[in-house]
């Protein structure tokens, strides 16, 4: 009974399988599923980012990047930055049809993603996912977690640290550290970072305190002000993001602190112009910067269509890479196109970027900049830009990696 | 200690204060009904939005008295023709058409104004600081929700306690029948009631939409923290609805500032330095500081299950 059952099963599937011999067709759309906030109280975050894919998309259709015929489509997915409806997310897109799968806010997120993609590669190899990361920074995504399937394009949390630790100890006039973050994976990885980085590298250099808050959750951050000025911090090392930076700005702005803040994303517009003409002197970490010369084209694109500053080069860099990608591997199969992009190697207008094959973590150059007036690129709100204080070349900025991933 | 415990305090004021602000109407409107309003908070959100809309065009002082007057009345449109009809199916039927009110105001507001937060801003005479507490500038604008929260605090009180309107309001809550008897028009007190309760929550709105962030989770962020108050004051109660907002917004403030580890502060032994015990042995009161208002409402209720000031058994 149970054996003709299955043979009949066979029966149905075998035909199916043989109906979908693969392209014939000349043209060819290849779909990304793009998995983040679009609703909620870190919605900004993610539109910000589905406008950064649109435009990146569409440059590489109109210059045929990715071999002539095919286009790449962006299928825009909403999970509220809950892993369990991003796991849903990702099930409908894979029922779908969809092989390329692109996320960024939250680690949670990102671990759940691998974890499901993982599986899901193993038991439905023609089903294959590959997960290309745009924005989540914790490091274990590239070291103990870490995946074949899965790549980093923005540095991670301990690569940024590194630079922003070496910028905070350089600056004489800081003694006393805040560290400030969301309560989650990723808070915890950037708090230790900092913890190790920036304790006995200089006598005088203090930790005064640490807190973690829930993620999106506080409306008001005038408390954790009033902590900071009561610890006598002169500068605060946060990796909030989305409205937790920009409420966090603003209510220094409204309480007159007087510290720096030393960031992972304070450089989204929307954040500078809540912090107001007080955030002379606070820093960001990132793979870009206004002012980073390279990239004024795209940049200026950007701001043409979208009538807002230029945000995230991993995404540009992201789909330049998987087109360059597809293009090498002459094909769209998920695996090839993994295989191609495992180390590859391209030059781009800031510099080389390699996707190093052991843990699949871009290696880029790193840029700290800090808000100041008169620079050439400065945000409309405030009149402040990022100036450019410290470069550090894509060699210093590679780790160690525990990373022991099996290519199928 | 004591020159941070100042704008600790303050802080913690003056959230206090715009949480009673959304309170009061609520726990009057239970008063009435006898049930909760569950879409209380999207009132407070509509608010925001209405007076966003308008200060947009009309600047933020008009906006400061028409939106809260537009929540009203949207708030008596409702009770007239949607609450007073499922009435008669009692109470189950009520607290669900607030349920169900409360979803569509949620995907209504974003269908109008986006799902971004949007640009409701604080107005530029109020915005600067006005005297230092404890080293931290004090915002002119927190010092000026305050005074609105106050202000609104003592009218209702002399409103119900002392004018002849509000001894019908309260006779209509408690006896219905017999102020009908007497010639009000006792239906219409509460369409009324519930419309002044939903502009209260309007006005909470208008001043806390900017001081905060206007986007459309804000009715969710603040609907159970309300709900908090409201049950531990006692329900219907405007004065335990006072006491507790205070000491809630108090409270949450100050365990903020509190770096104290759990188990030092109940004054437990060291659970060594690994695993789950000694992970919550060091849980610093200021990391459960949201979860503050919920573990007071559970105590409260343990102990006191009418709530501080409830005259009825629940």
């Amino acid at each position: 009974m149970r054996l003709r059952l299955n043979a009949a099963m066979l029966g149905l599937i075998v035909p199916v399988a043989l109906a979908h011999p693969g392209p014939l067709l000349a043209d060819e759309t290849v779909r990304i599923a793009y998995i983040d906030p679009l609703s909620g109280p870190l919605a900004e975050t993610g539109q910000l980012g589905e406008q950064h894919f649109r435009f990146a998309i569409d440059r590489v259709n109109a210059s045929g990047a990715a071999g002539p015929g095919r286009h790449f489509e962006l299928v825009a997915l909403d999970n509220e930055v809950s892993p369990e409806k991003s796991l849903a997310l990702l099930r409908k897109a894979v029922d779908d049809g969809v092989h390329y799968v692109t996320q960024g806010n939250g680690s949670a997120v990102a671990f759940a993603l691998v974890a499901a993609i993982d599986k899901n590669n193993k038991r439905d190899p023609d089903k294959s996912v590959v997960f290309l990361n745009y924005a989540a920074v914790d490091p274990g995504l590239t070291n103990d977690k870490c995946s074949f399937w899965h790549f980093r394009f923005d540095a991670d949390s301990d690569m940024k640290m590194k630079a922003l630790s070496d910028y905070i100890v350089s600056q004489a006039d800081i003694h006393k550290v805040y560290i400030f973050n969301p309560d989650y994976s990723f808070g915890v990885s950037v708090q230790k970072a900092a913890e190790k980085l920036l304790t006995d590298r200089r006598p005088d250099l203090k930790i005064v305190g640490e807190d973690r808050v829930p993620l999106g959750k506080v409306k008001d951050f005038t408390p954790y002000i009033a902590k900071f000025q009561a610890a006598g911090a002169d500068a605060v090392v946060t990796g909030n993001w989305g409205q937790d930076i920009e409420l966090l700005t603003k209510a220094a702005a409204d309480s007159g602190y007087k510290g720096r803040f030393f960031t992972y994303y304070i450089g989204d517009q929307v954040t500078v112009a809540a912090a107001g003409p007080g955030a002379v002197g606070d820093v960001q970490v990132a793979t870009w910067s206004d002012n980073v010369p390279g990239i004024d084209d795209i940049a200026d694109a950007f701001q043409a269509r979208f009538h807002r500053a230029f945000y995230y080069w991993n995404v540009v860099n992201e789909i330049d890479t998987l087109a360059a990608a597809i293009k090498q591997a002459d094909s769209t199969d998920p695996l090839k196109v993994a295989k191609a992009m495992s180390g590859m190697k391209r030059q781009t207008p800031l510099g080389v970027s390699d996707m190093r094959a052991d843990d699949h973590q871009m290696i880029q150059p790193l840029y700290v900049s800090q808000l100041e007036p008169n620079l050439p690129h400065v945000f409309p709100d405030s009149k402040l830009g990022f100036k450019t204080v410290a470069t550090i070349p894509a060699d210093q900025t590679r780790m160690a990696t525990s990373c022991k991933m099996e290519a199928p | 200690m004591s020159l941070t415990l100042a704008p600790i305090l303050f802080n913690g004021l003056v959230f206090g204060l715009l949480l009673f602000m959304l309170s009061s109407g609520l726990t009057l409107i239970f008063g009435m009904m006898g049930v909760l309003n569950l879409s209380h908070a999207s009132f407070y959100m509509l608010g925001a939005y209405l007076a966003y809309t308008i200060s947009v065009g009309l600047g933020f002082w008009v906006g400061l008295v028409v939106a809260p007057v537009l929540v009203g009345l949207i708030g008596a449109v409702v009770q007239r023709y949607g609450l007073r009809a499922v009435h008669r199916y009692g109470h189950m039927a009520e607290l669900l058409f607030t349920f169900a009110l409360a979803l569509v105001i949620g995907e209504v507001v974003p269908l109008i104004w986006g799902r971004n937060p949007v640009r409701y801003q604080v107005p530029h005479v109020l915005d600067f600081p006005l005297f230092q507490l404890g080293g931290t500038d004090i915002p002119a604008y927190r010092v000026f929700m305050m005074a609105v929260s106050l202000g609104m605090f003592v009218a209702l009180f002399t409103a119900l306690a002392r004018t002849r309107l509000g001894l019908v309001v309260r006779a209509a809550l408690t006896h219905p029948d017999m102020v009908s008897m007497l010639g009000h028009d006792v239906p219409r007190v509460f369409t009324s009631v519930f419309g002044a309760g939903c502009a209260l929550a309007g006005l909470a709105g208008v001043i806390g939409g900017n001081a905060f962030t206007t986007q459309p989770g804000m009715a969710a962020s603040l609907g159970g923290i309300v709900f908090a108050v409201v049950v531990m004051g006692g329900l219907g109660s405007i004065w335990g609805a006072f006491v507790a907002s205070v000491l809630i917004g108090l409270l949450q403030t100050a365990s903020i500032s509190l770096d104290l580890p759990f188990g030092r502060l109940l004054g437990l032994p060291p659970a060594g330095s690994d695993g789950l015990l000694a992970d919550l042995w060091s849980l610093t009161v200021a990391r459960a500081a949201p979860a503050v208002p919920y573990l007071l409402l559970v105590l409260v209720l343990a102990f006191r299950p009418r709530g501080l000031f409830g005259s009825r058994n629940a």
